[in-house]
Parts: C-alpha cells; structure tokens; sequence
C-alpha cells in the first residue's frame, strides 16, 4: 500500500538525502521494507486480511457450486481471479494494480464479456429453429417423427430385467402375455397376471417404478421391435406403465448425414446451412446453431423490407438524440443558473421538486405519460385540455412532439445537476473581473460561463448523445414507435429510433433472430462510437481554454 | 496508510461484489433454477401466479411415488424465452407451463418432447386436444381452457342479450352512453375482435387433418370483408362503439365504474370485477350475424423439455396424475380456471361464472400455433385499429389479406 509510495518517495526525492538518485540497494530494499512493516498500522493489516478473506471464502464457495454443476471453465476463472487478487493484494509493490484491478474485473465481467458474446452472436444463426447443437436437432427430430400406427392399441406394460438388459413386458388385448428387447421382438411368454395386466414373467426381474426412474435413460431409449419385420414398427413406453405402437417416418443416416423421409422418400441433407435441406430448398425444422459469417451483416443492409424505413428512421434517430440532448441541456442549464442565484428564496426547495422527475423511473413514467397522452381518456386532453381530441400519440408529427417532450422531461433534472456543479465551480473572480471590465451579464454568460461550462459538460453531452440514440425504453413504453405506418412493409411506425426499429426487424411474431439482433446492435455500437470520438477529439480544443 | 484504509475497503468491496457476480452469474443458471438431473426429482417452471394452486397437487405426487416435485415459480411473459434458451445448454427444467400458442415456436426450437395421451385423449374437451396438437402430434398436458366472454353488470341489465344490436339497445334502455366496451388500443386488438369476425365467416386459417393449415388462409375471403364493412360501421365515424383509445385498463374502469354495462373480457379479469362489487352474469358474445361468434381458446398446459433426463417420471407426472379427473378439479378449487378435462369441466361449472365462460367457449376454436400466425399478428390489429378509425373498410382489409399472404410467403 501507501508504504511502497512512502518509500519510493523518499527513494527518489533528493531534499530528504537518501540514496541521491541511485537505484536503492538491494540491502536498502530489504531495509525499506522491513521499516514498513513496522509502521504498517495492525488494524489496517487486520482490514486487509479480513476483506482478503470474505473474498477468498466467496471464491471458494463459489467454485464449490460451479463444480458441482460442472461449469469447469467458470471455476477455473474464478479461482484464477482469486488467485491473482490475493496475489496484487499481498504483494508489497504493484501499486498501480491495487487500484486498477477492481474496476478492471468489472470491466470485463459487464463490458468485454458481453461484447465479444454479441459479436460472436452475429456471426451465427442463432434464433428460431437454430437453437442447439446438431446432436439435439437430430434427437428432437427422430422424437417428434414418431407417429403412433393408426388405431393400435395401449398396451399395459411392465418393464422387466434380465442380466442387466431391459425388456418389456406387455399385455396385449386379447390378456396374452408379450416380451421383447431392443433386439428381440415380442413373443408371448408365461407370465402371472395382477387383474388383467401381466406383471412378472418367467426369467424376468421386475423393476420397480424407483427402479424404472433411475434407468430412464435406458428406458426412453428402449423401442422393442413390433415383430421381424421393421416397416410393423417398435414399441416404446413414455412413462414406464403403458406402451404403444410406434413407427419413424424419419430415418437418420448418421454416415451420410442424412434424413429420410420414410413416406415421401425426400433425402433432407446437411448442406452446410444449419438445417437437413432437401433438394429443392426444404428445411427440416428445429436445425442447429453454426457460425455463418458475415451473412447476418450483409442481410442487415441488404434487406429490402428495410430499404424504405431504414433512411427516416436513421434521421429520426439522430434528431431524437440531438434535440433530446439540446433541450434537456438548454433548460437544465437554464434552470441551473436562475436557481444559482442568491437573491432567490427557498431555492433548496426547488432544487428537490426539480430533481423529482430524475427519481421516478422511466419505465414508469413513460407508461404514466402514455396514459395522459390518450387522446380520448387521456388528462391533458380530458382536463387540462377542456375534453379536445388532440391525437398526442396518434399522429405521425404530434407524436414525434410528444416524444421529444416526455424526454425532456425525464432527461432534464440531470443536466440541471451536472450545470449545476460545473457553474459552482466556476471562480467568482473571474466573472468579477468581466463586470468590472463592463460586461453585460449575456456577455458574461456567452463568452465566460458557457466556454467554462463546456469544457466540463461536453463529454457529458455527449455521453447523453449516445444514450438517448439508443433510448429504447422511453419509445418503447410510450409509443412502441407508433403510430404505425401502415405502408411499410415490416411492422414499423413514425417514432422508431433504430435500436426499436430493429428489435421489431429481429423479434417480430414468432421469430427471434438473435444473429441479426446482434449484428444490428454491432453495426449501431459503430455509428455512436465513430460519432462520440470524432466528438470527443473536437472536445480537446476546449480543454485548451483552461 | 492513512489514505489507504478506505481504498483498501473499497477494492475489498469492489472485488467482492464481482466475485459473487461471476459465481452467481454461472451459479442462478445451475444450482438455484435447478439442473436436470436424473435424481427422481422433477423441476418445474410454473407461472409465478399459479405455484400455490399447484403446490398441492405436487405434494401429493411426491407422497404417491416418491418423486419429488420441485416447483420453480417465474414471471409467466418470460417462461417462452427462458426455456428456448436453457433446454438446448441442458439445464432447462423438466416440464414447464406454457400456453398452447408458443408450440409452433417450440416446437421449432426442438425444445419440447411429444407426449402419448393414450386412451386418456378421450378424457379431455375436444379444444384442448386439438390445441395441443401440432403437426398431428400431441405435444402438451392440456390443464385449462380460456376463453373470452360478455361479462353483464346484472344490476344494469337483468336480461341477457340475444344479438350484438339488442346489446347496445339495452344498454342504451338503462341510461348508459356506452353501453359495451372491449380492449382496444392504438395498434387494435384482433384477440378480442375474433368472436364478431368468426361470426362472419372468417376465419384466419382453413383446416385440414393436421390442424390450421397455413397455405390456406380465408382471412381475406367475403366474410371478412363484410366484417371490415360492419366494423367501420361501428367505428369513429358510425356508432362509436369501438374506439382504439380504450384500452384495458380504460375499459376495466368503465366496467367497474358502472359506466358500461357490457365488457368483453376473459376470465382474468372476473375478480376484479367481483371485488368491486359488481353483480356479474357471463354471456356468449353476442353475435351481430345469425351465426356464432366464436372467440379463440387459449389451453393453458404443461411441456416437457426435450432434454429432459427425467422423460419416464415427467410423463407419468403429467398424464397419468396431473391429467386425472380429480387433481384437474382440485387445480381448478386452487385456481379457478376451467379444467380441460372434460369431467373435471363438468364439475366446475357448477359454478355459474366458469359455466357462463363454458358456454362462451363451446363454439371457441383454438388460436392457431402455426408459425404463420406471427405474420397474421403483425398486420392485423394495425389494419382493424384503422378501419374502426376510419380508413375504407374493403381496401383495409384486403390490403391485410394481401400482406399477410406476402409475409407467409
């Protein structure tokens, strides 16, 4: 800790004497350290080791329960993480570390993690019908192309044991007594019966129902041929007490990677796709998840349902984002300054009552305003308004209007807070010395104040730039981009920024495109991120100010 | 080391709160959501509000077989996902509730596991298999059925109404301005419209053997086009009874308030309506043709994950126990919803308002789970919303007809 820049200090400063700008000895190390173990105060000690401690203790229970849910990868991170964080924290030097580590981890855990899983999404066909691996799209298909054999019976059955191989043991409808495995079709056998369901036959353990739980497995996979001939179809039993006839209308060829249908004689084959296609382009659904690439992208900007909206939606959104950030800032700013002025009363009283629409959640507040904004029922028009029918959120451009508006509202008490700290900090003496020079208070704000303030605030512009691009929640729960606009082709309407817009491109009915979501959110990610850097760089210049 | 205490403490903090983080983050998945083992315990995800109903029937499973049955209560809007998410990495659960409309998406993702009914197919409301059908296979335990229906403020009007025209017409006898009122909203609401356009002979999708058949789609065939016409008629610009500004919560109020004395709503909402003191009758939909008005059912039922390492107790769990006469019935005390098994529904609807919604549900059709129905959700409250606005009915609706069919492909 401190004891290493206490010692470097004195290491390295000339006035104390000291060592005179030589590197210190190896003799004078052990000597710095020994004196700053001394000084190292117990209680500080004690913290240290006990916060070491919990982590530690948390660590370990942590991996306790990820390996005993096997997740080796997790647990194996986790405790490299531990590792290396008692490691920096024990060590004497690495004082950068000490500092940078947590927020590093944090980094990666909520940032870096996220975003390479997003960029790793967009280039796979996650989503409907791409959903697992290939083993279980073959599993899953194999399963639901069973189909029972039309009017076959139910058949009681009794699952039975003999020298570890599963049979069963049926009764057919005539009280007749049948067995048969996995590779021995059923034959009658003599067997005792309780009621009219055989339950024990000669050379044949019975399972019991436990028994039959904990061979599930076996038991799922069980089909025990009807008779010799395979087109007659196998017996299977779902839950261990009734059996039925059952015949594939799908064969998997795991050789040739191929699917079968039995019926119509269709070879779906694995063509590279994520999904057995047929020759003439039919896919056999659920397939499975495969990188695919950049097609995602190129669909992203190729889509032709897209090529209308795609252009006033973009410049819808960068006008929500620019007004959204010039009217919350101007009126916070506003704001900021009448209530920075002394000669007010009860401005502490204000300050709360203008800090109240930052504390209420959006998401709440989004819907409470949704609801006043009902153009039949709604309080602005029913009370404030007298009973008019003005379309608030009906209206193509009224609805924009209304958008900007609930944003102003939800943004402003911010930058009321943010100009408010930047004016404090601004020297009295200096606007004293613009008075005294003769300046009009607009000069003063104009060519003092506003530069000053600028040069604090602008890269909180622009972070709210970047935030209102993508202020999904605020659309979302006030219009859901409505009113819609029933020309488009997909199902977007007149207040979509890009981020709804492609939540709906990507979620829309019974689809989900995770692929395409992700490859949207990376191709937006790179608009705001050209867009904050050019700003940011343009920003430097007024850092010259000071 | 002055300074340093209080970074010291915050690091400590700061790499604490990360460490349970990650373990938490990989634990939730695993250990808490409960992984599917085959240790004779079922895990299953019920819709928060329905785990007390359940619990019972669970507990006394697990005293009849021994199989324990681990009930995992979660938000209902986020099971779908949820579970196309967790099946395929394994630790999904072993059943879960869902609707009967998700199958077609499930079904889809390959995250479901075909169930055989048996002879026990027989026992339920003929909806409900037919519900839990997809492609011709039986994929869900049908638990319960939902249907939308008139709920009828009997204190305003004692009779019930023969036909949507003697509806309004007795409303208006008691006094009221709007007599009926339905969930709309900005962008329509094609759910609760169902009933008036089956009454016109348009369905969205034909059948055949295996369900709706997709690549026949009627929604634009005559009868839809007189239901555009008729439901222009009763818009902004005719009656006024139906208005997109009223949405649920606007036409729960008016119902509550006594301000309407009709409300076409679903079983969901009867207690509110019962709390505040309303004497409430259930009527079908009144039809404004000579023909039914048929609203969708929705089956509420049970699913079994395809990588379920428990298929043998999960299936005995749902067909042999949870599908039986008796523990229908008792979910039915619990939840009081109506039960798809056809006795058990027998039993419920000694209670007049689960009779009233039988009634409204014996011409009910099952809301279709194909795929294609996504593309139909799209356009068509957006096309309704409009037409009750004031756009020419005939083009609307066509226009519908041809997006859809566009969509469908």
């Amino acid at each position: 800790m401190s004891t290493t820049t206490e010692a470097a200090a004195t290491a390295g400063d000339p006035t104390t004497g000291g060592t005179g700008g030589k590197p210190p000895t190896r003799r004078q190390r052990q000597a710095a350290g020994i004196a700053d173990a001394a000084s190292v105060g117990i209680k500080v000690l004690l913290v240290k080791i006990l916060g070491l401690g919990i982590i530690d203790a948390l660590a370990i229970f942590g991996i306790i329960i990820l390996l005993g849910a096997s997740q080796w990868l997790v647990a194996a991170i986790v405790a490299a993480v531990a590792i290396l964080v008692n490691w920096i924290y024990f060590s004497r030097r690495k004082l950068p570390a000490k500092y940078l580590t947590p927020g590093v981890i944090f980094l990666v855990v909520f940032q870096v993690f996220v975003l390479v899983y997003t960029g790793y999404i967009a280039f796979t066909n996650y989503g409907t019908g791409h959903n697992g691996s290939k083993e279980q799209a073959v599993s899953s298909l194999m399963a639901s192309s069973l189909e029972r054999v039309e009017d076959s019976a139910t058949y009681p059955v009794t699952v039975v044991d003999r020298g570890g191989e599963l049979g069963l043991l049926l009764t057919d409808p005539d009280g007749d007594a049948l067995v048969g495995t996995a590779t021995s079709p059923l034959e009658p056998v003599d067997a005792e019966f309780d009621g009219s369901k055989a339950v024990e036959a000669d050379g044949w353990t019975t399972l019991s129902f436990a028994e039959v739980l904990a061979r599930t497995d076996e038991i799922t996979a069980l089909a025990v041929p009807f008779s010799d001939d395979p087109n007659d179809g196998a017996v299977r039993t779902p839950d261990g007490s009734s059996a039925y006839l059952y015949v594939s209308a799908l064969e998997y060829d795991e050789a040739a990677g191929t699917m079968t249908d039995l019926e119509t004689g269709t070879v779906y084959s694995d063509i590279g796709t994520g999904a057995f296609t047929s020759e003439d382009g039919e896919e056999l659904l659920p397939g499975w998840q495969i990188v695919i690439g950049f097609d995602n992208f190129v669909r992203a900007v190729t889509d032709e349902r897209l090529a209308g909206p795609l252009l006033y939606v973009t410049l819808w959104t960068f006008a929500f984002a620019l007004i959204s950030v010039a009217s919350t800032f101007f009126l916070g700013l506003f704001l900021a300054i009448v209530f920075n002025d002394m000669r007010m009363r009860g401005r502490k009283f204000y300050r709360v009552l203008i800090i109240l629409p930052y504390a209420i959640p959006s998401f709440l507040s989004a819907l409470v305003w949704a609801g006043m904004m009902n153009e039949s029922f709604g309080f602005i028009n029913q009370v404030l308004l007298g009973g008019a029918s003005v379309p608030w959120l009906t209206d193509p451009w009224l609805a924009k209007v209304s958008v900007l508006t609930v944003n102003l509202w939800l943004g402003f008490p911010y930058m009321f807070l943010v100009c408010m700290g930047a004016l404090q900090s601004i020297p009295d003496d200096i606007l004293e010395a613009a008075k005294v020079d003769g300046a009009r208070p607009w000069a003063v704000f104009r060519l003092i104040k506003l530069p000053l303030l600028l040069v604090s605030v602008a890269p909180l512009l622009i972070a709210s730039f970047a935030f209102n691009f993508n202020n999904f929640n605020t659309i979302y729960m006030l219009t859901d981009g409505g009113p819609r606009d029933s020309n488009a082709p997909i199902p977007v309407g007149f207040t979509d920024i890009l981020i709804t817009m492609v939540y709906k491109v990507a979620f829309t009915g019974q689809t989900r495109d995770y692929g395409l979501a992700s490859a949207y959110s990376i191709l937006i990610f790179i608009i705001v991120a050209v867009i904050s850097i050019i700003a940011f760089r343009r920003t430097k210049s007024l850092e010259e100010l000071n | 080391m002055r300074v340093n205490t209080k970074s010291l403490l915050a690091a400590g903090a700061v790499a604490i709160v990360a460490t349970l983080g990650l373990a938490s983050c990989a634990g939730a998945d695993s250990g808490s959501e409960g992984e599917a083992s085959a240790s004779g315990t079922l895990t299953v995800w019920v819709d928060a509000e329905r785990v007390d109903a359940l619990q019972g029937a669970a507990d006394a499973y697990t005293e009849k077989t021994g199989v324990k049955v681990d009930l995992i209560g979660k938000d209902n809007a986020d099971i779908k996902d949820d579970f196309i998410q967790q099946v395929p990495t394994g630790k999904g659960p072993d059943i879960t509730m869902g609707a009967h409309d998700w199958l077609g998406e499930l079904s889809t993702n390959g995250v479901v596991a075909p169930l055989e009914l048996g002879d026990s197919a027989a026992d339920y409301l003929p909806v409900a298999i037919d519900a839990s059908t997809y492609e011709g296979t039986v994929y869900m335990l049908p638990y319960a059925v939902e249907n939308i229906a008139v709920l009828r403020n009997a204190d305003l009007v004692a009779e019930a109404p023969t036909s949507f025209d003697d509806m309004i017409a007795k409303g208006k006898a008691a006094g009221l301005a709007q007599p009926f009122v339905v969930e709309q909203g900005a962008e329509g609401n094609p759910y609760h419209l169902y009933p008036f356009q089956t009454a016109f002979g348009a369905p969205v999708f034909g059948s055949n053997a295996e369900g709706y058949d997709p690549t026949d789609l009627q929604l634009g065939n005559a009868g839809g086009e007189q239901f555009a016409t008729w439901l222009g008629s009763q818009g902004k610009n005719g009656t006024g009874v139906f208005n997109t500004d009223v949405d649920g919560d606007i036409a729960k109020q008016a119902f509550l308030d006594g301000t309407a004395a009709f409300w076409l709503t679903g079983p969901w909402n009867v207690g509110a309506a019962v709390d505040a003191g309303i004497n409430v009758a259930v009527d079908p939909t009144p039809s404004p043709t000579a023909d039914p008005a048929q609203p969708f059912a929705g089956v509420k039922g049970f699913f079994i994950s395809a990588e379920s390492k428990n298929k043998v107790a999960a299936n005995d769990f749902l067909v042999n126990y949870l599908g039986s006469e008796d523990t229908q019935l008792s979910l039915f005390e619990a939840g009081n919803v109506l039960p798809a098994n056809a006795a058990a529904a027998e039993s419920a609807s000694s209670d007049p308002i689960i009779e009233g919604f039988a009634a409204a549900g014996a011409d009910a059709v099952p809301m279709p789970a194909i795929p294609a129905m996504g593309a139909v959700w799209q356009y068509w409250g957006i096309a309704e919303a409009d037409i009750i606005n004031g756009a020419d009915p005939v083009t609307t609706w066509q226009k519908l007809a041809s997006d859809v069919q566009a969509a469908i492909g």
